[in-house]
C-alpha cells in the first residue's frame, strides 16, 4: 500500500484543486441500499417535509464519502488514510430533478507530521453552504 | 424528549461477525460513484501491495453500528429515529478493511449532551478482527433534532 504523492514534494499550504461530485435522488437510493441506512429522509420528499426539512437531504456519509474520495484519489491509495474525521455542519439539499446538486470538494495541506503523514484539510460545498467542517485526513504519503 | 443520561458508558458487544465481501465493496464503491479498480479487482488491489480487494474509507459505517444500533433502537434511551440527522462522524484505522475480513465491533455510548435544542449522542466502536487485531476505532454522532425542546 503506497500512496503515489511523496512526502519530501508536499509543502504546507499546498492547494489540492477542487473536484465537483454531482448527487442525485438515484445516487441517495444506491446509497441507502449499499450502506443499510434506510432513514426515510433521505429518499422520501413527503416525509422530510413532515419533518421539517425543506426537501430529501443526502446522507451525511454520501458527503464523507466524497470528500474520502478526493483525497484518495489526490494520494492514490486508499489504504494510505490512516484517520479520516468530519463534521457535518449543513445538510445538502437533493431535489427530484436531472441537476440534483453538486458538492464541491477542496484542501490543503495543512500540517506535516512524522512517519511520512501529512493532514489535509478539506472544504465541502454545496451552493452557499459549508456542508463539512472540521474536516481532516491523516495520510501517510510515499 | 431528552435521552437517558443512564445510557452513557454502556457498551454493547458485537453480534455475530461481520464478512466483509468483495461484492459488498464493489457495490458500496458503486453507490459512492467511486470506480477506483482496487475496489474491485483483486489484482490491482495486489498490484497495489494489498492481499486482497481493498474497502473505501468510509465503509466501515455499514457494520460498525451494528451493535450501537441495538443500544439506539432501546426505548429506555428515548431516541426518536425520525428527528435524527448525523452529526459528526471519524474513523481511525489501524489497517484497511479488506476483502475477507470477519471483524466484530463493540460500540460504546461515551456522551450524550444538549446543545440548543438538540440532543446529541456520541458512540464509540472498537472494531477488530475474530481473532482480536485491531482494524479501526470509529466515532458516530447523531443529533436528535428538537431533543432538548
Amino acid at each position: 500500500m503506497t500512496a503515489t504523492v511523496k512526502y519530501d514534494e508536499v509543502e504546507v499550504g499546498q492547494v489540492i484543486p477542487a473536484v465537483d461530485y454531482s448527487v442525485r435522488r438515484l445516487n441517495l437510493v444506491m446509497y441507502a441500499g449499499a450502506s443499510g441506512d434506510f432513514n426515510q429522509i433521505h429518499w422520501n420528499e413527503r416525509f422530510a417535509k413532515m419533518v421539517g426539512l425543506p426537501d430529501v437531504i443526502a446522507h451525511g456519509m454520501f458527503t464523507m464519502a466524497q470528500a474520502g474520495r478526493f483525497v484518495t484519489d489526490w494520494a492514490g491509495d486508499p489504504g494510505a488514510v490512516v484517520d479520516y474525521g468530519v463534521r457535518f455542519s449543513s445538510m445538502v439539499v437533493v431535489p427530484d430533478d436531472d441537476q440534483g446538486a453538486t458538492i464541491t470538494v477542496s484542501g490543503v495541506v495543512e500540517e506535516k507530521l512524522a512517519d511520512r503523514w501529512v493532514v489535509v484539510a478539506l472544504t465541502a460545498r454545496a451552493g452557499d453552504a459549508e456542508v463539512l467542517s472540521r474536516a481532516r485526513a491523516v495520510v501517510q504519503l510515499a | 424528549m431528552a435521552l437517558n443520561r443512564d445510557f452513557v458508558g454502556r457498551s454493547y458487544p458485537s453480534g455475530s461477525p461481520y464478512e466483509v465481501s468483495r461484492v459488498k465493496i464493489k457495490e458500496f464503491a458503486a453507490a459512492i460513484g467511486d470506480s477506483n479498480p482496487i475496489y474491485r479487482d483483486r489484482e490491482a488491489a495486489r498490484a497495489a501491495g494489498h492481499p486482497d480487494v481493498v474497502a473505501p474509507p468510509t465503509f466501515p459505517i455499514v457494520f460498525s453500528l451494528q451493535s450501537g444500533g441495538g443500544a439506539l433502537a432501546d426505548p429506555g434511551l428515548g431516541l426518536n429515529f425520525a428527528m435524527v440527522v448525523h452529526g459528526e462522524q471519524r474513523f481511525e484505522y489501524a489497517r484497511p478493511v479488506y476483502a475477507g475480513d470477519e471483524l466484530v465491533s463493540t460500540a460504546t455510548i461515551t456522551e450524550i449532551r444538549s446543545a440548543g435544542r438538540n440532543e446529541l449522542l456520541t458512540i464509540r466502536s472498537e472494531v477488530t478482527t475474530v481473532a482480536g487485531e485491531p482494524v479501526c476505532t470509529t466515532y458516530n454522532t447523531i443529533i436528535e433534532r428538537g431533543g432538548a425542546a
